[in-house]
């Protein structure tokens, strides 16, 4: 017999000691199996950390796995902070870099480079934010499930990018392989002393949706419909335009995602290129809290993990499955120890005196709180 | 004192050193608690107290971490509300637990378990009978269930949807669910929050007929007048400790209160007079509304409000109070009818054109921390709510609203350990006086207060009619719901009686009844009563 209670409060110490734990909890796991399929233990962990940060490729690796789905999951928790569910993040990846790529069809050839990536960028905004304000327009204005129908509008986007795959973009120069032509080599991204100005675009995001959250009244706005929409509408806040412009905004931003990936990493359009960071990018969000600089940081733990269970695949011979085992293992104890951290556990039944001792060392502000309202108790 | 206290027997439960812990807050510290069969047995106490808590536990909702319980001489140990109910003890929650599209009978045979054989429970064989007829005559068990409830003079028509019950008939409907199941202890938690006086007197008859057949009965409740009119003992609560426990006929209610506080408190609310000059504040004329399921809730609704005055509302619940605070706020748009304020026509308008327009109007709604405030942020942004959008620029300017938390946090001497501690964590009295601070900054002309005291401690309550009676005599003209009929007429000047949103008459609190209010709740206006007609 055991209960789950809720803990009133911890400490930043605590926070780090706890996920260093599940941390290691998941090592110590993903060890347990790779042993007893009879891989080499401390070889394959070193290989996983070589793989991720070891040289100056692997760290390359892991920052352009870290742009899209740090941008997407940026761009997703603008939704989440108003608690609308966008779960369309994959479409709206593809269908920005679908207006990026139809951008750059479009526009004269003889266009200079940074306009050109502007452009692409801007549409890349718009694709997103439209892809976004469907299932939101009847979200907003018909009250329908807004999971369902961005869930949805992925497999639309998927199909539609195929479309124009095999059919209406068709490469005729690819002697009829199906594909699409590549963006304009001005039109890429460059690089910088072998680093990729492509994680300008977390950086500058993760800045603007910071200041967006906190500094601004559309932000403000944003978290109190989030928190209660008839608080919102007490207030006076015109819950519907504020519902419209924070999915515009999220969608947009995931759209973005999705233009820097074609312009700095695929050069052209495929239905894979969101690559399920759309899906990982949920995940992320809400690992990091909705907090906007903890986004940056989980995305980097996630790119590191994924790129290193890729690395140890090719340099260990581990299977493939063996390397999803082992990402799943440490992504799960991390959050676990959320759930530690946030819950506590009572074995049997507590005696009154051991009461009475920690309630002595209760802090007496917390006193004045109603026990029965604030309580979240299970019994299992 | 109708029931009979029979001294020679087990007490039908008692509870001793029970001790519950919610993660740091001690909700109960070695409570003892008993009630005799034939006994109505009042718990009282304020806010946090631990009255709730102390019955889950009772009830086999919670387990208690410390402590026994022994029902008729038995010891006991409940795993879960099943193993409550199968000893005897029956809970009546606040908030009734019917399926509303099945009738009566339905719900109360639903769930209902053959008695054991040779239990010697004297009405196994009704219960057997009327399981047995369940599923074949429902006349029959209509019949058996009306004989049944006859017995303590509940009266009800078992065959209507639990849905076209009355609130008291629904009450009647759950006390006699729990009772064929079996339960001879009944805890009733706040029966009357929902009752008119008249409904309310019905109540107590029949407890005291079911305490006569030997029930015991937990009556929890704030009413003092109640518990002094109605019960035998009283157990006093405090800060989770039981304080004392006393005979009703032996103690005054101000003894009372002074337990359950712990220390004297005055109990009557000072009245200043109001404005002579009876200058119109706000009008209403002819509002009508009705939900989006085009339920009416406002009916054809027209009174006036005067500078300098508290005119309060009363009427049950569900009577229109809600929407008629939301309609005037500008959060729900009447279908018809105007609303004027100081001849400024506000009707339709949205919260934030009510303000553009110049109206100094503040709302503190029923839902503090579902519409009043922003629950998991803390007091200076939950200040900022009213003040943002006054700013110029897109930016938030949070210094204005940090220097106005901290002079509310000061004047009204709220507790907390922070600014930007999240205000669902403050007890119920701090939270409501954030709300009334940022509305009393707003520097209003029309104040219109739902339920400001619901869930507040004395202490707090009364605090509350102060700040009321403080903006009365700065010439606010104040809008006062409450459910405390009592309170109403203490504080308010005019009370208005609504039901199923139509104005039943306005009457001066110095000449009028509780007796007169609630006929008038219950559906006669004023005329009839001046006529001499009643309903009820």
């Amino acid at each position: 017999m055991f209960r789950i209670t809720k803990k009133e409060s911890f400490t930043k110490a605590e926070a780090i000691i706890y996920r260093l734990f599940g941390f290691s909890v998941g090592i110590i796991f993903s060890g347990i199996i790779i042993a007893a399929l009879g891989y080499p233990v401390f070889k394959t962990f070193i290989s996983l950390a070589e793989g991720s940060f070891g040289s100056s490729i692997a760290i390359r690796n892991t920052i352009s796995f870290l742009i899209p789905l740090s941008v997407t999951a940026l761009g997703l928790s603008i939704a989440f902070k108003m608690r609308y569910w966008n779960i369309g993040g994959e479409g709206q990846i593809l269908m920005g870099a679908t207006a990026a790529m139809g951008v750059s069809m479009v526009l004269p050839s003889g266009m200079p480079g940074p306009l050109m990536m502007l452009s692409m960028l801007v549409a890349g905004f718009i694709g997103g934010s439209i892809w976004a304000l469907i299932p939101g327009f009847f979200r907003i204005n018909m009250k329908t499930n807004e999971t369902l129908f961005t869930l949805m509008m992925n497999y639309l986007a998927i199909c539609f990018v195929q479309y124009l795959y095999f059919e209406l973009w068709r490469d005729p120069a690819k002697k009829g392989f199906p594909g699409i032509q590549d963006i304009p080599f001005r039109a890429r991204i460059p690089y910088v002393s072998g680093i990729s100005l492509a994680i300008l675009a977390p950086l500058i995001i993760v800045l603007v949706v910071y200041f967006l959250i906190k500094k601004t009244k559309l932000g403000y706005e944003i978290r109190v419909v989030g928190e209660s929409e008839p608080t919102a509408h007490y207030a006076g806040m015109n819950v519907k335009k504020i519902m419209f412009v924070g999915v515009m905004l999220s969608g947009g931003i995931v759209g973005v995602a999705g233009a820097v990936k074609l312009m700095g990493s695929t050069g052209t359009l495929s239905s894979s290129l969101g690559g399920g960071a759309g899906f990982t990018a949920i995940v992320i969000a809400w690992l990091a809290n909705l907090s906007a600089p903890m986004i940056v940081l989980v995305s980097f733990l996630i790119a590191a993990l994924e790129q290193g269970a890729q690395f140890i695949q090719v340099r260990m011979g581990v299977p493939a499955a063996v390397a999803d085992i082992v990402k799943g293992l440490i992504l799960m104890s991390v959050l676990g120890s959320e759930f530690m951290l946030r819950y506590k556990i009572l074995f049997g039944v507590h005696t009154a005196s051991k009461k009475l001792e920690e309630r002595a060392s209760v802090d007496p502000t917390m006193q004045d709180s109603d026990p029965e309202s604030e309580v979240v108790e299970d019994s299992i | 004192m109708e029931s009979i206290v029979r001294n020679d027997l087990h007490p039908a439960f008692s509870m001793r050193g029970i001790t519950k812990m919610f993660g740091t807050v001690l909700a109960n510290d070695s409570v003892d608690f008993e009630v005799l069969p034939g006994e109505i047995h009042a718990l009282l106490g304020e806010n946090g107290s631990g009255k709730s808590t102390l019955m889950n536990v009772l009830s086999g909702i919670y387990r208690p971490d410390d402590g026994q319980i022994e029902v008729y001489g038995e010891l006991k140990e409940f795993r879960s509300p099943g193993d409550a109910i199968d000893s005897g003890i029956g809970m009546i929650h606040q908030h009734y637990k019917l399926a509303e599209a099945m009738t009566a009978t339905e719900n109360i045979v639903a769930g209902m378990k053959k008695p054991p054989k040779n239990s010697g429970k004297k009405d196994d064989v009704l219960r057997t009978d009327i399981l047995r007829y369940a599923s074949r005559s429902p006349a029959k068990t209509q019949q058996k269930i009306i004989e049944f409830s006859s017995r303590f003079g509940i009266e009800f028509d078992p065959s209507i949807p639990a849905g076209q019950l009355s609130v008291s008939q629904k009450q009647s409907v759950e006390i006699i669910k729990v009772l064929l199941r079996g339960a001879s202890i009944l805890i009733l938690d706040e029966p009357t929050a929902v009752l008119t006086p008249q409904e309310a007197k019905k109540l107590f008859s029949v407890l005291r007929k079911m305490a006569a057949q030997g029930c015991a009965i937990v009556f929890i409740s704030h009413k003092l007048n109640e518990i002094m009119a109605l019960c035998d003992r009283v157990t006093v609560l405090r800060k989770g400790q039981s304080i004392e426990t006393c005979t009703v006929s032996e103690i005054d209610a101000y003894d009372l209160v002074e337990k359950m506080v712990g220390r004297k408190i005055n109990l009557s609310i000072n009245k200043p007079d109001p404005d002579p000059e009876r200058r119109v504040c706000l009008d209403v004329k002819g509002l009508t509304y009705s939900d989006s399921k085009s339920v009416p809730k406002l009916d054809n609704l027209s009174f006036t409000t005067y500078y300098g005055e508290i005119l309060g509302v009363a009427g049950l619940a569900g009577g229109g109070q809600k929407e008629l605070c939301e309609s005037i706020a500008g959060i729900i748009r009447p279908q018809q009818g105007d609303i004027l304020v100081d001849n400024e026509r506000i009707a339709g308008l949205s919260p934030r054109d009510i303000t553009q327009k110049g109206v100094a109007m503040c709302f503190i709604p029923e839902d503090r921390l579902g519409m009043g405030l922003v629950a998991s942020m803390g007091i200076e942004e939950n200040i900022l709510l009213k003040e943002y959008a006054l700013t110029k620029g897109p930016l938030i300017r949070m210094k204005d609203a940090t220097t106005k938390a901290e002079q509310i946090i000061n004047e009204l001497e709220i507790k907390t350990p922070g600014l930007k501690h999240p205000v669902r964590m403050l007890s119920g009295g701090n939270i409501q006086k954030v709300i009334l601070g940022r509305e009393i900054h707003l520097n209003p002309k029309l104040m219109i207060a739902a339920y400001a005291v619901r869930g507040l401690d004395i202490h707090s309550s009364y605090t509350i009619y102060n700040l009321l009676n403080e903006q009365k005599q700065k010439n606010v003209s104040v809008l006062y719901i409450g459910e405390d009929l009592d309170v109403l007429i203490d504080l308010c000047d005019r009370i208005m009686v609504l039901c199923q949103g139509k104005n039943m008459g306005i009457v001066d609190a110095s000449s009028t009844t509780k007796e007169e209010i609630g006929q008038m709740m219950s559906g006669t206006t004023l005329e009839e009563l001046k006529r001499g007609v009643s309903y009820v």
